[in-house]
């Protein structure tokens, strides 16, 4: 039996103990030992982006990254995106207005890559979404609605985005 | 995962006394590579080394005509870091254009490189511009350092601590990606350095990297796309798999190159 | 007061718990107590096995338990369903061949990933560890995975109870009518195409959590499905063996289904029967690995069909001749998607007086296929779209008009195309009109040679699908008022796999009965509330949903109705419900003498059957639906390399009456980017010599990523339906119809530059090259 660590994460913001084993995954961890659902396991190659959570603030694959290795950091899910009163962060709530989510279920990993391009990038035009969106799958959505999403979020939907009726009423 | 056990050293001393003195010890870099690695149970380590700690691993500096990087630097800092843009644009995009946004926050040059992956874009700028790969014990010319598939000049307990570039009069590196994984299935880096011309190839080759010296000669005599057109490598030397026969990755060699030449500034 | 009404673009309901992390995905479950299953899994495609020695992985770390298939077959346990099965009778009439599959494989694995055994620990990982110490003795046998090759009779027998890998060869249609026809035709198209198989990669994979309650003998089971009743009769009478009331099945959030959550699986059976012997809850989940290996995979068809013209270029005949593979077991629907699910669409939306389908199923040591998002449809349009515009090309008509000769005109809706497509309305030529003016077909030729200065090749591409949704079935829905919480609990048998059914039931409610959407609760997912219910699939549920609660509520009016006469003291015929404009009360007729349905509800204790003002309904009058329309692609390629993208990519269809135009633009994009994965990349390969799969991962198997694609113009002409109430015509499976003739006839349109005629799905850079290459070496 090989030792157990401790270890200490700020998970959307509350301090959180927890003892893993050397091989479990921050995703494993946030799920199994924290009950963080939001963060979802889509594979096992760290390329479908489900489990993308936010690390010091940048977009990480928390099944790419064992729990050890995030010892002292601060974790954001989709769940502490949003503010203390329930207020959904602009980003939520674009997703929410152009349809960005079907089933949901890549759409917290979803969100955290767009924040990450929002944080580096601020007013990304359309190339610059799915760039930043390459390496999170969404099988539902065909992405469209998404990548309208980020670009109202950023202000930058506009002209030459998204043709779609409904989404823009 | 098997089982394993878990340091993180908080010098490269202590980690090079780890690697030595653990049965079969692993480097844990960004992880990009060896955590699926691990999951899917393909190699089983005693120990695992993480480097996370060792801040003075990360690093880009600027210093004379060279630009010095940080084993442990990510991507996503090679991408955005303005010396690299400035006097190395090209490693910047190369940097720019691994996996993806998250795979770039955690992947390292250093890990990359020790990895030596045969689809990897970062060995084909460091053979391309003639760098320097220094180590815990020595220093590795580029030309010494990759030794075949997944093989480097790295001993057990040698760990990369950083990757010197000179800066090249002009250089620039073109990928043409598998389309499911994203990775070269012919990457080509051409560069002219003080030292010289070089091109060199990733994601073709059975050995790994190399270098096509017919085309470093061509481009020598005259720097055009049109002075390689002519020049194919030996298609028997090349990758075959579902994704691109041998013939297919040669084809693309000459014509990622061009493009390269191209594109170089 | 916030408009929630039909047709509007209503943000979604259910959004709010999913872009929080707050979604209940089956893996989200947890029970007190529980032990994790991992499946041990055959390495080969075609073994016998020898022996499996569990003693190792029994005395691993933290193992509970190790079940093998012997084990099951002792203690009783049925086969998993192949129910479709008994529904296909073979051309000489006799029944098909039918695969006896095993939850856990006794004697012999059929296909890589067939599963063998479950360890069962205290830990996922312990679990894992042990699993890797069952031991396992194979025989290895020849293996056979290719779909033209299972079919030849030389090939090896993998069920050699069958004589031959065919698991049945069925036909429909006139068949003598449809050779005369190609007998006497001006002119004959002949086209051989793959339709290729797809591993369908729901992003959230497939997981269980099986309970048993001892003292009611009753299993609960958690699971991602399209529809809990479905799958429960399945499991409970074709493998447990045990009344369908003796087990709970319950689905909350699904990350996706296409058709292949559908099915009962063998590992539901598994976790249902280790919770009863091991008296705790059994909780397996997928990795993606497994859900390459043991989800049901998609479509994976080899055709060869003629198309008989006249002089004119009028269609007088349809001959096809199709093999598809089934995979090494016939899945619950497998049987059914080749033949009965298409039967004629073959014809598209053109006039065809003769058709003819004659179709071999093969079973091969790959993983079973079965409905993948369209299932059968798809196929059908794939290959009439390929026809028509080869057609178009041979005849010198082009792919335009050659498909206005053929349409059936607007003017002759409704109209029964013979055998079995009652056609109820449509008008083709105004789509396909309005696709071609936005896709600015004028200006092409100009963009194609700006292109060629370029050196890359530009094609367009057309293609006018129709699908049929589905009908025939029952569906079922309850109303209950909750006058303490003032709310109404909507309960369906249908089941959302994130097309947003929450939002489209509330939608039709509040217009019913004119209350606001936080007024009203909607519930699925749980097999004890309501007697039945069909699911999610074959782009019904808007209809079949809004049926059974369009009931429910008229069932619901009558019952307050009586209890409102009660109280306004009037004749029950005085009394009329009022549900507009912010009201929602019985009021006696020509006064305003009204009163809450809240309030009605809280009166209704002791005057009505239950405490409760509550209503079921259910509904099986809609007929099928058609929904149609032209989409038109672009596509650009670079002659060096074969690399391409598309440029263009326009959708103009026609679903009826649409009740949210933002939820329908949602599925149109989608379903266009799955038929689109399809067509431009996803690619199942299974190793000649050994069945191994080996676009096992997302590592080698594309999948469509948001830097692949366009924009997509989708715009609707509404039509009614004819076949329901609403008028709608489901739009589901519609894009995934529709995008994968309109994307291989662009690329050919391109390729016909350089002198290439044909090219299979799923097109990628390496065969678009080897296509362009060989044609330069023919021509040098």
């Amino acid at each position: 039996m090989k030792s157990e660590l401790d270890i200490m994460l700020t998970v959307d913001g509350a301090e959180e103990r927890t003892t893993v084993e050397p091989r479990m995954l921050l995703i494993q961890a946030l799920r199994e030992k924290l009950g963080v659902k939001g963060p979802h396991i889509g594979c096992e190659s760290g390329r479908c982006g489900a489990c993308t959570v936010l690390v010091n603030g940048e977009a990480v694959k928390s099944c790419m990254m064992l729990a050890a290795q995030a010892d002292g950091a601060k974790i954001t899910t989709a769940a502490g995106l949003a503010a203390e009163d329930g207020t959904l962060h602009p980003l939520q709530q674009a997703f929410h207005e152009h349809h960005a989510l079907q089933c949901g279920y890549c759409t917290p990993g979803m969100l955290c890559a767009a924040m990450d391009l929002l944080k580096t990038n601020p007013k990304p035009n359309e190339n610059d979404v799915r760039q930043a969106l390459r390496g999170n799958l969404c099988r539902c959505t065909g992405y469209q609605h998404i990548v309208d999403a980020v670009l109202s979020a950023a202000g930058t939907l506009g002209s030459g985005a998204s043709a779609v009726k409904g989404a823009a009423e | 995962m098997y089982q394993f056990d878990y340091h993180r050293p908080a010098s490269l001393k202590e980690a090079s006394e780890l690697l030595k003195n653990c049965d079969e010890a692993k480097i844990l870099a960004g992880g990009q590579t060896l955590i699926p690695t691990l999951k899917q149970r393909l190699a089983m380590p005693s120990d695992l080394v993480d480097l996370g700690a060792l801040k003075e691993l990360s690093f880009i500096k600027a210093e004379g005509d060279a630009i010095m990087i940080g084993a442990a630097t990510p991507h996503a800092d090679v991408a955005v870091n303005a010396d690299v843009r400035k006097h190395l644009p090209s490693l910047a995009k190369l940097a720019e254009g691994i996996g993806d946004p998250a795979v770039r926050h955690k992947g390292t040059i250093g890990g990359s490189l020790a990895n030596n992956d045969p689809s990897a874009d970062y060995p084909a700028a460091v053979l391309a511009l003639d760098a320097k790969i220094h180590t815990t014990k020595r220093l590795i010319e580029a030309d010494e350092f990759f030794k075949g598939m997944f093989e480097t000049a790295l001993g057990d307990d040698e760990i990369i601590t950083e990757i010197t570039f000179p800066h090249p009069k002009r250089a620039a590196y073109v990928k043409f990606p598998n389309p499911a994984s994203r990775y070269a299935m012919v990457g080509v880096f051409v560069a002219e350095t003080p030292m010289g011309i070089r091109v060199a190839v990733t994601g073709a080759g059975q050995e790994g990297v190399f270098r096509v010296k017919e085309m470093e000669e061509a481009l020598a005599k005259n720097w055009s796309a049109d002075a390689i057109s002519g020049i194919k490598v030996p298609v028997e030397n090349m990758l075959s798999d579902l994704h691109g026969d041998a013939e297919y990755r040669a084809h693309l060699v000459t014509v990622i190159a061009k493009r390269a030449v191209a594109a170089a500034i | 007061m916030v408009k929630f009404g039909v047709g509007q673009s209503v943000r979604r309901v259910e959004d709010d718990r999913l872009i929080t992390g707050g979604g209940r995905y089956a893996d989200d479950f947890r029970a007190p107590g529980q032990a994790y299953m991992v499946v041990v899994r055959s390495p080969y495609a075609h073994a016998k096995i020898l022996s499996i020695d569990t003693e190792s992985a029994r005395a691993a770390p933290g193992v509970v338990d190790v079940l093998t298939g012997q084990e099951l077959q002792e203690a009783g346990l049925g086969e998993v369903s192949n129910a479709a099965v008994a529904l296909i009778k073979q051309r000489d009439g006799s029944p098909a061949f039918k695969t006896t599959r095993h939850v856990l494989a006794v004697d012999r694995v059929r296909h890589a990933g067939d599963a063998i055994a479950a360890v069962i620990a205290e830990s996922e990982a312990e679990a894992r560890d042990a699993a890797e110490l069952v031991m396992i003795d194979f025989e290895e046998l020849p293996v056979v995975v290719d779909t033209e090759k299972a079919a030849d009779p030389s090939s090896p027998a993998i069920w050699e109870e069958a004589g031959s890998n065919l698991a049945y060869d069925w036909g429909k249609g006139d068949e003598e009518a449809a050779r005369a026809a190609i007998a006497n035709a001006h002119h004959v198209t002949k086209l051989k195409l793959i339709n290729n198989r797809i591993v369908v990669n729901a992003m959230e994979p497939r997981a269980a959590l099986g309970m048993y309650d001892k003292e009611q003998d009753r299993y609960t089971l958690h699971v991602p499905s399209q529809g809990v009743h479905g799958l429960r009769d399945r499991i409970a009478n074709d493998t447990l063996k045990i009344a369908p009331e003796k087990l709970r099945v319950i689905t909350e959030d699904v990350g996706g289904g296409f058709g292949m959550k559908t099915f009962a699986y063998p590992e539901y059976p598994l976790v249902l029967y280790a919770a009863k012997k091991l008296g705790r809850p059994v909780k397996w989940t997928a990795d993606r690995a497994e859900s390459f290996l043991s989800d049901t995979q998609g479509r994976d068809h080899v055709t060869e069909a003629q198309l008989a013209l006249d002089a004119e270029g009028h269609i007088l005949g349809i001959y096809i001749d199709t093999i598809a593979n089934l995979g090494a077991y016939q899945s619950q629907f497998g049987a059914f998607i080749p033949t009965l699910a298409p039967r004629d669409m073959q014809a598209g939306v053109y006039k065809v007086p003769a058709i003819y389908n004659h179709v071999r199923a093969v079973l091969t040591n790959t993983v079973p296929v079965d409905a993948y998002r369209g299932a059968g449809r798809p196929e059908a349009s794939y290959l009439i779209e390929r026809l028509m515009d080869k057609a178009g090309y041979e005849t010198g008509l082009g792919p335009i008009e050659i498909r206005r000769r053929n349409f059936i005109p607007a003017e002759e809706m409704p109209y029964n195309q013979k055998p079995s497509l009652p056609f109820d309305s449509g008008d083709f030529n105004r789509n396909l009109n309005d696709a071609l003016a936005k896709a600015d077909y004028e200006a092409f030729e100009k963009r194609r040679a700006e292109k060629a200065k370029e050196g890359k090749l530009l094609g367009l591409g057309l293609c006018y699908y129709v699908e049929r949704t589905a009908a025939g079935m029952s569906e079922f829905a309850q109303l209950a008022v909750d006058a303490e919480a003032n709310v109404v609990h909507v309960y369906t048998g249908s089941q959302t796999n994130g097309q947003g059914h929450e939002t489209v039931w509330t939608q039709f409610i509040s217009s019913r009965l004119g209350l606001d959407a936080d007024q009203i609760v909607v519930h699925s997912g749980d097999s004890d509330v309501l007697p039945g219910g069909a699911g999610t699939g074959g782009s019904k549920a808007v209809y079949m949903s809004t049926g059974a609660l369009g009931v429910a509520s008229d069932t619901l009016i009558e019952k307050g109705k009586q209890i409102a006469a009660n109280e306004l003291e009037a004749a029950v015929a005085d009394i009329e419900y009022r549900g507009a404009d912010g009201e929602a009360v019985f009021a006696v007729v020509g006064t305003d003498k009204r009163i809450d349905l809240f309030e009605v509800a809280r009166k209704a204790e002791g005057q009505t059957d239950s405490a409760a003002l509550e209503a079921a309904g259910e509904y099986k009058e809609a007929g099928n639906s058609y929904p149609n329309g032209a989409h038109i692609c672009e596509v650009e390629i670079d002659r060096d390399t074969g690399d391409f993208e598309i440029t263009r990519y326009i959708a103009v269809d026609d679903f009826g009456h649409v009740i949210n135009p933002m939820i329908v633009a949602g599925q149109v994009h989608g379903g266009i980017v799955q038929g689109l994965g399809q067509a431009m990349g996803e690619r199942t390969v299974y190793d000649e010599e050994s069945g191994q799969l080996l676009t096992g991962s997302f590592q080698d198997y594309w999948m469509p990523r948001a830097d692949d694609l366009p924009f997509f113009d989708t715009s609707y002409n509404e039509i009614p339906s004819k076949s329901n109430q609403l008028g709608v015509k489901g739009a589901g499976e519609a894009g995934t119809v529709g995008a994968p003739s309109a994307f291989i006839n662009a690329v050919l349109d391109a390729l016909r530059l350089a002198g290439v005629e044909n090219i299979d799905m799923p097109v990628t850079p390496y065969s678009l090259w080897k296509a362009l290459h060989g044609a330069e070496e023919k021509a040098a």
